[in-house]
């Protein structure tokens, strides 16, 4: 197939449908707002159903319900909109639900700004509802990875029962990128003979629950999703890497972020710094084993992103201390600067950091 | 012999837990019922709240889901959209439903989500130990209203099924109370209408059931039955506010 120009955010729609998604439920945020646009017209045609919600909560607690009910199902938000969700998230994780939730993040806390910020870091990664769990996340670069990893984020939320986040930023919804809609490699994944669908009289009941009253049951219950979780870290890891072997510094970014890195990379290079790379395409399950082929002579990591630091507590324990870890970041929608990263660089290899 | 009563095939045969006295037992009987009667309950699926009702899924004999605090409107909004040919009925209490489920039941209403609610109001926080609901009336008391109920402090008790009433998207409301055999008729009567007009694709459809809650009123259960209908009733008329036939 032919390459298409699209919009991030459209993108993600086309993608979705493309990968069997049936259903939408969402509410209007900038920057995602294109995503339900373009489902409200685009689902039908495909045989679908768009619903825009009162709220992003009872957006979510569709998906819950559709998803229960054995549909392919996405919702998209951005940063504030996605806090709302997160009840829903838990709810879906506890429940072994699959579902695909997008986040076009913007900087926050609280309301913040509609500019591109990577600040959802630790809410994505680290449960962001209440208690145990944890939700595969895909941290596309591209307009081209946003639609590669939409379309397996289906499948593996199927795969593994569990909600799956697509984490990107303002600037990858609102850019526009030529695109090809590869056929996805099928898949055997198992029958959702779970759902919630009606018995017609011809099985047992069937019950979409997160609730455990008796402790034994709920320790059972997290001991069980634990082992699932083990076995997505064990899988699923995907990131990019390049020059740990020889590199001075080595910086880790991912998203919107390794792309101004990459530029930063060859500019340091010019001067005869040697750079390496690790960025990660999946945030959870973090590629820690990237780490292990960082030469221990280097000067220091690099962690670059637009947060306050948040990426660079995952540097911290994928180094485990045997190499300094340095960041650098912008907030409120401010973008780390090729300059800002190559003087860091500098500093790291110079020994003055 | 000839069986003049059974248990519903609409209910497993798992033990409630309600309080002695407490009348979601009738209501869950009632449902069961009418679900079997309609033949609907092979292509039911319901959706359980949070609140004393949590564990209604563990005792309706069909598919259900449990949904998060007040968010079962939404969670059958997204099962009937996929499966618009089942029937899909969320049970929901009113601390769920007239407190933190809000939005998410007028937004049901207002889009004419077919759906059925059967809303299970006893002016009370049952499950978390008697503190004030939106429902509970003017001076009684409650854990968190030990002075009892004070309008100008908190308010009236909410009225959901007049507030329903305005809304376009709903085409049956009723409330009904279980206090006395003859009410247990109507309000059976009332569920079964309130199926009927999801079957017939009309909209939504909610019935409001004034319940008693012994434990937390602290009253015995017939004193209770008498409470319900000294001061509930008189506040909350047993009506018909919508019927889906009449409605244009």
């Amino acid at each position: 197939m032919s390459k298409v120009l699209m919009k991030g955010n459209e993108a993600v729609g086309a993608a979705a449908i493309k990968a069997g998604c049936k259903y939408f439920f969402g509410y209007p945020i900038t920057p995602q707002s294109e995503l339900p646009e373009y489902m409200s017209k685009a689902l039908p045609e495909a045989g679908g159903v768009f619903l825009q919600a009162e709220s992003e909560v009872a957006a979510i607690n569709m998906v819950y319900g559709a998803a229960g009910a054995g549909a392919r199902v996405m919702t998209g938000s951005s940063s504030p909109g996605i806090s709302l969700k997160q009840e829903g998230i838990t709810y879906c994780a506890g429940a072994e639900l699959p579902c695909v939730i997008v986040n076009m993040m913007r900087g926050g806390p609280g309301l913040g700004s509609i500019q591109p910020g990577q600040a959802d870091y630790f809410q994505s990664t680290r449960g962001g509802g209440n208690g145990d769990y944890r939700t595969l996340v895909y941290a596309p670069a591209s307009i081209q990875e946003t639609v590669d990893y939409v379309m397996l984020a289906f499948d593996k939320a199927d795969q593994y029962r569990n909600p799956v986040l697509i984490l990107a930023d303002g600037m990858i919804g609102q850019m526009m990128e030529a695109v090809e809609f590869k056929e996805a490699k099928k898949i055997d994944l198992p029958k959702k003979d779970w759902a919630s669908t009606g018995t017609k009289g011809k099985r047992s009941r069937n019950i979409i629950n997160s609730l455990y009253l008796e402790a034994e049951d709920l320790e059972a219950h997290n001991v069980r999703l634990e082992k699932k979780y083990k076995t997505i870290e064990e899988n699923e890891v995907l990131y990019e890497a390049f020059g740990l072997e020889d590199a001075e510094v080595v910086c880790v970014a991912y998203g919107t972020t390794s792309r101004i890195v990459k530029t930063a990379i060859k500019q340091a290079e010019a001067k005869g710094i040697k750079v390496g790379m690790i960025r990660p395409i999946t945030l959870w399950p973090f590629p820690y084993e990237a780490f292990k082929n960082i030469n221990l002579n280097a000067k220091g990591m690099l962690a670059v992103e637009m947060s306050s630091g948040q990426l660079t507590d995952d540097v911290k324990i994928g180094i485990e201390g045997r190499l300094p870890v340095y960041f650098n970041g912008r907030t409120g929608g401010m973008i780390p600067t090729p300059e800002s990263i190559v003087a860091d660089i500098e500093k790291i290899a110079g020994g003055t950091k | 012999m000839t069986i003049v009563y059974e248990k519903s095939k609409g209910l497993t045969d798992i033990p409630f837990h309600y309080c002695p006295g407490c009348t979601h037992g009738v209501i869950h009987k009632l449902v069961a019922e009418v679900l079997v009667e309609l033949g609907v309950l092979d292509d039911a699926i319901g959706v359980a709240p949070v609140g004393c009702s949590v564990l209604a899924y563990n005792y309706f004999n069909c598919d259900m889901q449990e949904a998060s605090h007040g968010r079962a409107p939404a969670v059958a909004t997204g099962i009937k959209r996929v499966l618009p040919d089942n029937v899909v009925f969320s049970y929901q209490g009113d601390g769920d439903l007239a407190s933190i489920g809000t939005a998410e039941i007028v937004h049901a209403a207002h889009r004419g989500e077919k759906i059925t609610t059967i809303f299970v109001n006893n002016a009370i926080y049952g499950m978390t130990g008697g503190q004030m609901a939106p429902t509970t009336l003017v001076g009684q008391k409650a854990t968190t209203a030990p002075f009892g109920r004070d309008e100008a402090h908190c308010g009236k008790p909410i009225k959901i099924s007049e507030m329903l009433a305005t809304i376009d998207g709903a085409k049956f409301v009723e409330r009904v109370a279980v206090n006395t055999p003859a009410n247990i008729r109507k309000a059976k009567k009332a569920i079964k209408r309130a199926f009927e007009c999801q079957i017939q694709g009309k909209g939504f459809a909610i019935v409001e059931v004034l319940s008693t809650c012994p434990t937390n009123w602290g009253l015995t259960p017939v004193k209770a039955l008498d409470w319900l209908q000294d001061n509930m009733i008189p506040y909350y008329p047993l009506q018909n506010f919508r019927n889906f036939e009449e409605v244009k």
